[in-house]
């Protein structure tokens, strides 16, 4: 067992989110995923037990922890149901950006029932036009008196019709470009503002994915969050301290893949002995139990380091994401080798762990944005070197 | 209501092996927890306060590490938690174990339920329960299944019988034990756990019970353990041998011998 | 403490460490020691090698004196004026020990309209039937039965009580003892006479059926125990039997604090499997879905549950709740009996930790009898029934 130092309380933060995945998500995760139902209950047992609370300031009625508490339950919930803990996960995606550029007002309003579960929250960036050139949004909002009218539609945005908080980003001046976007914070039930039908996914299947359709839809004034102008800073930011999370969710996943692989390697049997006694077996799982550590690692590094208050880590975001999703889709795949034709088949739980995996490496910036970002940061920092 | 729920530290049954060379019980590193059948109890006890009010007390008997049980238990949100712990009550049987529980009812003061697990993964006894009960001079209620009511200075539940159940009336205070049809246990949460580590768990001796120590421990018990040993356990790939009906006797015999039939 | 080591001869060979089913004893410098967990239950003292634990024993030895006491009771629990079938057994139990101990076998019935379920207790085997014959006595209640066997015990001095381990009885039982301030020993398996102190010896699961212990109460009359059902065998009837049936007052202003409101019947015949002791499965060897009807039966017998294989499920022949293995429950019954069931890996992982497996199949290849307790190469439509006639014989 590897020691990563964590105080008293992240340890009890994993323990307890460990207890959720093991006695309540697991036992329902396979049926989640056959129905692709929203698990309300779970997010109800999530709540009770405080779960949401991690990364919020006590004042909000939270925990008072960081990326890092977050980081832990998320990998916790994820060993057990991916789909669950993204459903977690994105309420946290939807809270940051309140919690980094709130006004003490907005904060005061919204962070507390979301800190309880009372309330989930989303988070709408993405555009049927704009994936990866998130630039290239078309959602508008336009001032008209104490309040601006949002047109436009957001596409697959995790927890879209389940939450009761949006932060959305629309082009509030078309012209300044990267700096004509605007965050706002809308509440379900707004006149104005609609959901599109559940989409069908390959995995992460009890996550609701939907659009957010805005048709002269009002929103206040004092939902601004930041400044005029400030919507893709807010974006970026949130992402930077979020994507340490999705990291989580893969080494949750692959932790649940090796678990699995490692147990049926000692049950089957073939040409008389079980198969864990053939090397080939071993040594993928010895080289599926490096990669899960080596991710978790760094998972837990860079979540450690955000929360201690470093200034620029877009770059150590950017990686760990790319690292530990690569580690889940390679380990959930190997699993599956370990487990032969029943690997392949939906009575066992790994091959729903590779269709969960795969999503690791597109949302939040796929990999090969994520390499781009790092690249160019890489050679920014060189340029500067003698 | 003021509510008592009595908890017992067991060790994780269901992890305790026998080593096959000596034919004894391994405990090595197996978990001590909460008696499962008590979570059903302080499951229980925590929705009757949450329907009438009132406080939930736990009780337990035990060496001081069964504070730990305790703190576990209260970060499920009990109000308060006591410690029984005295050298004088090693060694007690279930009518010893009554006795000890019941003069710790009675300094909890004004109680008007208290509620048992079923019965204790160690033990095994299901009898402290209704010896407490009798030991308080209350009714008791053993294997609840549901509760329906409290009104009236009253309790009004579902008993389970071997064929069914009955509806049973019972007047307050009263002693219950339950069974694990009757809720689901809920998980902690992270703020009542980080309540429950800096608690306040008061342990009472045999001296603040104010007990004679011939009730106590060892010497208030009337049963003995004389001899502890682990049942026969199966070789396997027994294939039976000689006329259909030589096979059957056989077995019919072996099954009422190892008394599982 | 009153766990003695004897320090030359214990070789700290922690033997007691492992074997203390509390996790209480210690090498502490060299020897072995009891710390604050111990319970006195004196099973260190088995495990030691060389003799080297004691367990001193020093109780008063107050109580009651045995030699006033004698006689062997049955407390004859009825539900709707029938005695319940645990009551035969204690009577075909309790009859060996009364033999033994030249003493009168004698039960105890409470009821309203109860006389001819009294006689049929004296053609089992009682001597003696106290009889309390009151309308208020049909369902069971713990005051008013409580305050009655206390009565009676105080002013007959039986030497010891056998109750049912049943819902009446764990009820009644702990509260009679601890009026009596007398010991319980609870859902024994076994019950013996020592030769040469006459006590009785109870033998009893614990752990969860992982340990049995052998308890005894040497200075407290009487000796009470509940009895697990379906362990001991049936006494047989004799109709020729000859016995007093003996009519018994219901004590005077007993405060009923309990009342029995409503009685409610739920026998189901779909019992679940992930908590029945008895479990009998079938699988597609059992060749036709009526075939189950013979299952259904021999588990009706043994008060168990009927569990399927996948392919016994997926054919339709049984619903899916009852499967067992990997994509159905996992169970760990006393008893699994695996009929037409071949054994794969998958039908395994879901009930191989069962105590005792019976696996019955024509081929003596299966892979089943691997795992299996007890085999029987055979046609489950010919072994089946053949098991449930053995069964109900031995059951009465
Ligand atoms: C299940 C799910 C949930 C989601 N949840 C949310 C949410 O809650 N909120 C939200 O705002 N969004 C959400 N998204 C959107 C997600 O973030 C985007 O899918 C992602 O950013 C990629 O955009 P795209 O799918 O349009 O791919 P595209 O941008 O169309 O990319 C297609 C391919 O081209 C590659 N590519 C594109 N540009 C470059 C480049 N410059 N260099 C190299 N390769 C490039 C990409 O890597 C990819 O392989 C979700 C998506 C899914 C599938
Ligand atoms: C192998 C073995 C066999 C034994 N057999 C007998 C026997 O036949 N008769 C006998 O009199 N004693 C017996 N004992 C002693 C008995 O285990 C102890 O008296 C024990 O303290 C209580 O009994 P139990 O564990 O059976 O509890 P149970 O009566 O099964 O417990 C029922 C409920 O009572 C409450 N409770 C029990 N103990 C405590 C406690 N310490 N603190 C708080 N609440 C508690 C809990 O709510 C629990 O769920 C045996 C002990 C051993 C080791
Ligand atoms: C992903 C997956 C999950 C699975 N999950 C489960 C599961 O949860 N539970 C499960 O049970 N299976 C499961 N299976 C199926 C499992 O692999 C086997 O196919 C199944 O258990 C076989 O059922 P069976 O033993 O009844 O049938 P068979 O394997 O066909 O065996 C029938 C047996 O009956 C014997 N027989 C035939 N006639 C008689 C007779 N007259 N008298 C005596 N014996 C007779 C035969 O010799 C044979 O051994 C799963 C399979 C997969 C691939």
């Amino acid at each position: 067992m590897m020691e990563y130092f964590l105080t008293e309380e992240q340890k009890m933060i994993k323990d307890l989110a460990r207890r959720v995945a093991d006695e309540r998500i697991a036992p329902a995760a396979a049926e989640l995923d056959e129905k692709e139902e929203f698990p309300w209950e779970l997010m109800k047992v999530c709540a009770e037990s405080d779960l949401f609370g991690v990364y919020m300031p006590e004042e909000y009625g939270g925990l008072g922890g960081g990326v890092l508490e977050q980081a832990l339950v998320v990998e916790e919930l994820s060993r057990a149901c991916a789909g669950v803990a993204v459903s977690y996960a994105a309420s946290g995606l939807g809270a940051f950006p309140i919690l980094l550029f709130g006004t003490d007002a907005q904060k005061k309003k919204y962070l507390p029932d979301i800190a309880s579960g009372k309330k989930l929250a989303a988070f709408g960036l993405t555009e049927a036009n704009a994936g990866s050139d998130a630039g290239g949004i078309e959602t508008t909002a336009v001032l008209d008196g104490d309040s601006y009218v949002l047109n436009g539609t957001k596409q697959w945005i995790t927890n879209g019709g389940e939450a009761e908080v949006y932060t959305v980003i629309a082009m509030t001046d078309k012209k300044k470009g990267s700096r004509g976007a605007t965050a706002f914070i809308v509440e379900k039930g707004t006149p104005g503002f609609t959901f599109g039908k559940k989409e069908k996914k390959l995995g992460i299947r009890a996550s609701a994915t939907r659009e957010l359709v805005f048709h002269n839809c009002r929103v206040p004034k004092e939902n601004v969050l930041a400044r005029e102008g400030m919507g893709f800073i807010v974006a970026m930011k949130t992402l930077d301290r979020t994507r340490p999370g999705i990291g989580a969710q893969a080494v949750g996943i692959a932790q649940g893949a090796l678990d699995a692989a490692a147990k049926y390697a000692r049950q089957r049997h073939q040409f008389g002995q079980p198969i864990s006694s053939f090397q080939a077996i071993q040594h993928m799982l010895a080289d599926m139990a490096i990669q899960v550590e080596a991710a978790r690692a760094f998972v837990y590094a860079v979540a450690k380091s955000i929360d201690s208050g470093v200034k620029e880590f877009s770059k150590e975001s950017a990686m760990v994401k790319v690292f530990a999703s690569d580690v889940a889709v390679k380990v959930t795949l190997d699993a599956i080798q370990v487990f032969g034709g029943y690997g392949y088949m939906r009575d066992y739980p790994v091959e729903k762990m590779l269709r969960d995996a795969k999503i690791t490496q597109i949302y939040e910036g796929t990999n090969q944005i994520q390499r781009n970002v790092i690249a160019l940061e890489l050679i920014k920092e060189y340029a500067g070197r003698k | 209501m003021n509510i008592v729920v009595c908890i017992k530290q067991v060790p994780d049954t269901t992890e305790v092996k026998i080593n096959p060379q000596t034919n004894t019980l391994m405990r090595e590193g197996v978990p001590s927890i909460i008696n499962p059948f008590d979570m059903y109890a302080i499951e229980e006890g925590l929705r009757l306060r949450e329907r009438f009010g009132g406080r939930v007390t736990l009780l337990t008997m035990g060496p001081p590490q069964a504070k730990d049980a305790l703190r576990e238990a209260l970060g499920l949100g009990a109000d308060a938690a006591v410690l029984l712990s005295d050298r004088a009550f090693a060694g007690a049987d279930t009518l010893a174990t009554s006795t000890t529980l019941a003069k710790g009812v009675e300094k909890v003061g004004n109680v008007d339920l208290v509620i048992c697990g079923k019965q204790a993964a160690d033990g095994d006894t299901a009898q402290v329960g209704p010896g407490t009960a009798e030991r308080l001079g209350w009714p008791h209620t053993s294997f609840v299944r549901k509760i329906h009511e409290v009104a009236g200075g009253s309790i009004k539940l579902e008993r389970m019988t071997e064929t069914g159940y009955e509806v049973v009336e019972m007047r307050l205070p009263a002693v219950i034990t339950v069974v694990k049809e009757i809720n689901e246990p809920r998980l902690p949460s992270l703020k009542g756990q980080i309540r429950a580590k800096s608690a306040e768990i008061p342990a009472w001796t045999a001296a603040d019970l104010g007990a004679t120590p011939e009730q106590l421990g060892l010497s208030g018990s009337p049963t003995q353990v004389v001899r502890i040993f682990t049942p026969e356990r199966r070789s396997g790939g027994k294939i039976l041998e000689g006329s259909l009906a030589e096979q059957l006797d056989f077995l019919v015999a072996r099954l009422r011998e190892t008394k599982a039939v | 403490m009153p766990i003695l080591v004897s320090s030359d001869k214990c070789t700290a060979c922690e033997a007691c460490v492992s074997g203390c089913p509390f996790g209480a004893m210690q090498v502490v410098s060299g020897t072995a020691a009891a710390g604050d967990g111990c319970t006195l239950c004196g099973a260190c003292v088995d495990v030691c090698p060389v003799g080297a634990i004691e367990l001193q024993v020093e109780r008063k030895a107050a109580g009651t004196s045995a030699g006033d006491y004698r006689d062997v009771w049955v407390f004859a629990e009825q539900r709707g004026g029938r005695a319940a079938g645990v009551v035969l057994e204690l009577l075909g139990e309790g009859r060996k020990l009364a033999d033994q101990l030249g003493e009168k076998l004698c039960a105890v019935l409470f009821g309203d309209k109860v006389e001819q379920t009294a006689r049929e207790l004296l053609a089992f085997g009682a001597d003696t039937v106290y009889l309390f014959e009151d309308p208020s006595l049909a369902n069971y209640q713990d005051d008013l039965y409580a305050s009655a066997m206390t009565e009676l015990v105080r002013a007959e001095k039986p030497g010891i009580i056998l109750l049912g381990a049943t819902s009446i009885g764990r009820s009644l039982g702990p509260r009679v003892a601890t009026r009596l301030g007398t010991g319980l020993t609870a859902d024994c398996t076994g019950l013996a006479i020592d030769p040469e102190k006459k006590n009785l010896l109870q033998t009893r699961p614990a752990f969860g059926g992982n340990i049995m212990a052998t308890i005894v109460c040497p200075n407290h009359r009487p000796q009470m125990a509940t009895v697990r059902p379906k362990v001991m065998a049936r006494a047989k009837r004799d109709d020729s039997r000859h016995g007093e049936i003996v009519r018994k007052a219901l004590p005077k202003g007993v405060d009923l604090r309990t009342r029995v409101l409503e009685v409610v019947d739920e026998l189901s015949e779909t019992a679940n499997i992930a908590e029945a002791d008895v479990i009998v499965s079938g699988g597609r060897g059992m060749g036709d879905p009526k075939n189950f009807s013979l299952l259904e039966k021999l588990a009706k017998v043994l008060g168990g549950a009927v569990g399927a294989s996948r392919a016994a499920v997926d054919a339709g022949w049984y619903p899916y709740s009852h499967q067992v293995g990997q994509t159905g429950k996992t169970v760990n019954p006393k008893i699994y009996f695996a009929c037409g069931i071949s054994g794969a890996v998958q039908h395994l992982v879901g009930m191989q930790s069962s105590e005792i497996i019976i696996a019955i199949n024509e081929n003596p290849e299966a892979p089943i009898f691997k795992v299996a307790t007890y085999g029987i190469v055979g046609d489950v439509l010919e072994v089946v029934p053949a098991l449930t006639e053995a069964f109900r014989r031995v059951r009465g």
